[in-house]
């Protein structure tokens, strides 16, 4: 797993990239009630605000980590938003992104440099 | 990830019970000058719906608490402080408590307020970001009556719920006769309690003035009972929106007046056109004038359809795209198990079951005017 300064991870699934928020993030927003996804077959790049979580506290963004292609985003998150506080890191997965070279992923923060960043 | 709010914690004052909040987990933020927990463990959602399933413990001590002490009669005090309001003091009696509002002299509204009848003198509760200029205000136009003195050496706990009453009375038993906004007076081993069954959350329950010296113990021991579970700044705005209760800054400020925020039920006829003591506050002209015709605008209450909120500064049209207002409060109601909010409208648009439409990053998403309270009230009248 992979993770960038915007708390995301990132976790390679065959040729995909699977993006979510981390532990860290989930609790900082609290209780997640709407999610909005982007739509499938979206061509992103780096930085573009991607999703909204809204919590019972604000509205924040997720950011695609890196340029790509959105092919496949986490339907079950739209009826049960809450999941992303329950499971951030596994089952309340985000998107899945195609990507053209993954090598681009060893430029993120392993688990130790992460965990370092959020103290 | 991105957005979210920072802010600096030097500079803001801290509450008496500061370290029990941080002992209990409690995250503090910035909050009208203050550090103040907005939520603990639980999290909003849970601390939300605990207040309404049983007692949740808010700290309250930010707000500002005044003693309007008579110089001569309570009855010269009573009417001086009704010069400010447009709101019946005089009739208010003795061991009850009423809900006010100062106004300017264009109608405006500069700070909400509760206002009780102890007998001998008044005690009067602010918000904290007014309380400051709600004292000055207050000395400026109170002093040939009444001295005006800021109690600083006590807390101000709420303890709100179906189970409030029942954990209170372990302590004082004989806030059980209490009913909806009466005060009293109470003597426990905390000190003197000056207690109002009143709050900010639309359940049964009571706000409790302790002296500071007792404050953390009265605390500790409502917290210990099974019931009760301390409760942030998040959950009680979420409950108090669920209530359709105003929070002054957001939803009532000068440029609204009571009648465009829909509290006329808080100007009682005696303050009305042909009362016995009518207009003679500040703004009368305008507030007796929006009484009569009505205002231009309505604070209404509105449902988002789906589940995104539609939250302050979301801008409200008609289908046909005519701005019409603003969203003054809005987020998720946790009881409610959907998106509220409340704002303004011109009052044409303000009929319950009007379709609207709210902007939300950029995209116009249906809104319909829907009756406040969004989840019943359970005082105890």
């Amino acid at each position: 797993m992979k993770y960038t300064k915007e708390h995301e991870w990132l976790r390679v699934e065959g040729e995909l990239v699977v993006v979510g928020i981390t532990q860290h993030a989930a609790e900082a927003l609290g209780d997640v009630v709407f999610v909005e996804l982007p739509e499938p077959e979206t061509q992103v790049a780096a930085g573009d605000e991607v999703c909204v979580i809204e919590s019972v506290k604000a509205a924040s963004d997720i950011l695609a980590p890196v340029d790509g292609e959105i092919v496949e985003v986490n339907e079950a998150l739209s009826d049960n938003p809450g999941l992303v506080n329950e499971d951030p890191t596994g089952t309340a997965w985000f998107f899945k992104m195609k990507i053209d070279d993954l090598a681009v992923l060893n430029d993120f923060m392993d688990e130790d440099e992460y965990n370092e960043l959020i103290g | 990830m991105s957005g979210g709010k920072g802010g600096r914690v030097s500079d803001l004052k801290r509450l008496a019970l500061h370290d029990l909040h941080v002992a209990l987990g409690g995250k503090m933020v910035p909050f009208a000058g203050y550090e103040m927990p907005v939520q603990y463990g639980l999290g909003v959602m849970k601390e939300h719906l605990h207040t309404r399933a049983a007692a949740g413990l808010f700290d309250v001590s930010h707000m500002g608490q005044v003693i309007l002490r008579p110089k001569g009669s309570y009855q010269d005090t009573a009417l001086a402080f009704e010069g400010l309001m447009p709101v019946d003091v005089l009739g208010v009696a003795e061991g009850r408590q009423r809900y006010g509002l100062f106004t300017d002299q264009a109608g405006g509204i500069l700070d909400d307020l509760m206002f009780a009848n102890r007998g001998d003198h008044l005690f009067v509760v602010v918000n904290a970001a007014c309380k400051e200029a709600d004292v000055a205000h207050m000395q400026a136009h109170l002093s040939d009556t009444t001295g005006v003195i800021a109690v600083t050496d006590r807390a101000l706990l709420a303890l709100q719920g179906p189970q409030a009453e029942a954990a209170l009375a372990r302590i004082v038993p004989s806030v059980a006769a209490m009913r909806f906004m009466d005060v009293a007076q109470l003597p426990s081993g905390y000190g003197e309690l000056w207690i109002s069954r009143s709050g900010y959350t639309g359940e049964d329950g009571f706000e409790i003035s302790v002296p500071e010296a007792g404050a953390g113990a009265l605390a500790r021991a409502l917290l210990d009972m099974a019931e009760v579970e301390a409760i942030g700044l998040g959950a009680r705005d979420s409950l108090r929106l669920e209530a359709g209760l105003c929070l002054y800054g957001h939803d009532i400020d000068t440029t609204t007046s009571p009648v465009e925020a829909g509290l006329t039920w808080a100007i009682q006829k005696p303050r009305r056109a042909g009362g016995a003591r009518e207009g003679g506050f500040p703004g009368a002209a305008r507030i007796l004038r929006e009484l009569a015709d009505g205002p231009a605008r309505l604070r209404v209450g509105l449902r988002p359809e789906g589940r995104a909120p539609m939250r302050e500064g979301t801008e409200l049209f008609t289908h046909d795209g005519t701005a019409l207002g603003q969203v003054t409060s809005g987020g998720f109601g946790p009881s409610v198990e959907a998106p509220i909010a409340m704002g303004y409208v011109p009052r044409g648009q303000a009929e319950i079951g009007t379709t609207l439409q709210g902007e939300v990053r950029g995209k116009r998403l249906p809104v319909t005017v829907a009756a406040m309270p969004f989840q019943p009230t359970t005082y105890k009248r």
